[in-house]
């Protein structure tokens, strides 16, 4: 994100590219060699401000990523020298200056250890004894390059609270010994599932909000797609991973036609199609592909493939329902929820008749979870008055009007209501 | 003879008035030493500040992992358990494992090495001899 707009003078784009392309595997390799996350922060940090300097000097090195990462490591010892409060100094301070003496540089470490060093970092950002929104900030941090006000102001916090959650983040990562490695077999799933959590929270954060800097919000969104593509790269054999990049894609795809020109929101079925990115599109789609040929179900690829199924159909009228119903059938013996078995109450009901779906609707209506969720009653007065029966119909949208609060949203139900007499 | 625990309650302050704290350990010392002669001191273990917690609980054979020190509510302190763990995830499997975590909460929190104790209250400006390390733990 940062360094989006390339400056004009050479040397500010060779380091803002650098940047871009080689800050995060820096970070990662010396996370692991100094032992400590603050640490090396820092140390990549005076880095990169180091090289706008020297090469402006001495010109732009012919590997940008080499020198990066001999002067953070550097860096490091500088600054381990003087602090004495991080664990196991003497065997890190060892360590780093056997490496500065051999010169190795990351174009001679095994490439494996590249993958698995930004992995330790995915899996050390997203760790469940961090709080969620640290993970997100962390995450977006160490790996998306973001700067602490980029983050704050995407997230509507003040910089120096979001300043605070991170550094707190990163202390107790280092006093609780919240290890730096790729899970064990047996915690992995589970693990990794923490982390599409917090990266697809990333891109719903930037894609469903209206408020904000849309510029930073929409921002989000690209990052997230970057983390779940690198995903992809780093763990190729997991469906779920290319599930939630196929997610991401087929939504974005839409995002242009998702808000009018007045900044407000468009449901789905009254969208401008001409708006979609068809090329997203098709990435989406081509993701989603490889990620069921993986034959390992799971609820990203059965949310990817219900978007799918209502992008590809030309209007509301002629796409698959039936379909949708089962995916949602799917989607809720894996993940049961009430929200889920509304949705396929929907589906059910616009593929098979509204008394289907009424059917699968109303003990929903008991459900305590359920009770102030809107959408509930409006789908419910949708299907009633599907059904014919207009006066509960009035009565459903009269419930979802009281439980509203957006102004948008209200004036669509009163104008549906409105159309019921 | 009975044992009993001593459990320490304090706010937690800002660094500057932390270091001031600090300056009690000579006393401290001393005050450990002394119960030590007389037989009295079976352990003592300083803990890493409350946001280094994390809580676990077990429901449904779920474990539920929280960021951060147990919340008050009915639960009382009912026992500890003191182990020696590669790193935080070891800690967390282990305390998962206890049955109490299925009905209670267990936190997890970081102890400080009688070391760190020692740098922790040089860095506040307290002189401490290096044998210091033999009372504080």
């Amino acid at each position: 994100m940062s360094g989006g707009a390339e400056p004009a003078d050479p040397v500010s784009a060779a380091v803002a590219r650098a940047f871009r392309e080689e800050r995060a595997i820096v970070l990662a390799t010396l996370i692991r060699q100094a032992g400590d996350f603050q640490l090396a922060e820092d140390a990549v940090q005076d880095a990169f401000e180091a090289a706008v300097t020297v090469w402006r000097r001495d010109g732009v090195p012919a590997n940008p990523g080499a020198w990066i990462t001999t002067a953070a490591r550097r860096r490091a010892i500088d600054r381990l020298r003087r602090n004495r409060s991080v664990a196991d100094r003497a065997e890190r301070l060892a360590e780093l200056t056997r490496l500065d003496a051999e010169h190795e540089e990351p174009s001679m470490e095994d490439e494996s250890t590249i993958v698995d060093d930004r992995l330790r970092l995915i899996f050390t950002c997203c760790h469940p004894a961090l709080e969620m929104p640290a993970r997100v900030a962390l995450t977006l941090r160490a790996l998306g390059g973001l700067s602490t006000g980029e983050i704050a102001r995407a997230f509507l916090v003040a910089e120096p609270t979001m300043g605070k959650r991170i550094v707190r983040a990163k202390r107790k990562i280092a006093e609780a010994h919240i290890p730096y490695r790729v899970p064990a077999d047996e915690e992995l799933p589970d693990r990794l599932r923490g982390v599409l959590r917090v990266i697809y929270l990333i891109f719903n954060e930037g894609y469903a909000a209206t408020e904000g800097d849309r510029l930073v919000r929409e921002e989000l969104c690209d990052e997230a797609i970057r983390l779940g593509e690198l995903l992809c790269r780093l763990m190729p054999d997991d469906a779920e991973v290319w599930g939630l990049l196929a997610l991401m894609l087929l939504h974005d795809a839409r995002r242009a036609a998702r808000v009018d020109a007045s900044g407000r929101y468009v449901a789905l079925d009254a969208q401008d199609r001409s708006l979609w990115d068809q090329d997203r599109i098709r990435d989406g789609l081509a993701r989603l592909e490889r990620a069921v040929r993986l034959r390992r179900p799971g609820e990203y690829q059965l949310q990817a493939a219900i978007t799918a199924l209502q992008i590809q159909a030309p209007d509301a009228e002629t796409t698959d329902w039936a379909q949708i119903a089962e995916l949602y059938g799917a989607l809720g013996r894996l993940n049961p929820s009430p929200v889920v078995e509304l949705n396929r109450a929907v589906a059910v009901g616009l593929g098979s008749g509204p008394a289907a779906g009424l059917e699968l609707l109303e003990p929903l209506l008991g459900e305590p979870a359920l009770e102030r969720y809107q959408p509930l009653h409006a789908a419910h007065a949708e299907l009633l008055s599907r059904a014919g029966d207009a006066d509960g119909a009035a009565r459903a949208y009269e419930r979802a009007i009281a439980l509203t609060a957006n102004a948008v949203e209200r004036a669509e139900l009163e104008r549906r209501l409105g159309s019921l007499r | 003879m009975s044992q009993y625990m001593l459990l320490v309650y304090e706010e937690e302050v800002d660094a500057a008035v932390q270091a001031e704290r600090e300056k009690v350990t000579p006393t401290l010392l001393e005050l450990h030493a002394s119960l030590r002669e007389a037989g009295l001191l079976v352990g003592v273990k300083r803990l890493r500040s409350a946001e280094s917690a994390t809580s676990i609980r077990a429901r449904d054979g779920q474990a539920e992992i929280v960021d951060g020190p147990f919340a008050v509510t009915k639960e009382v302190l009912a026992g500890y358990y003191i182990l020696e763990c590669a790193d935080l995830d070891e800690a967390l499997k282990q305390a998962a494992r206890l049955p109490m975590a299925a009905w209670g909460t267990v936190e997890v929190r970081p102890v400080v090495s009688a070391d760190e104790w020692v740098e922790v209250v040089r860095q506040a400006g307290v002189d401490v001899p290096d044998d210091a390390v033999n009372d504080l733990a």
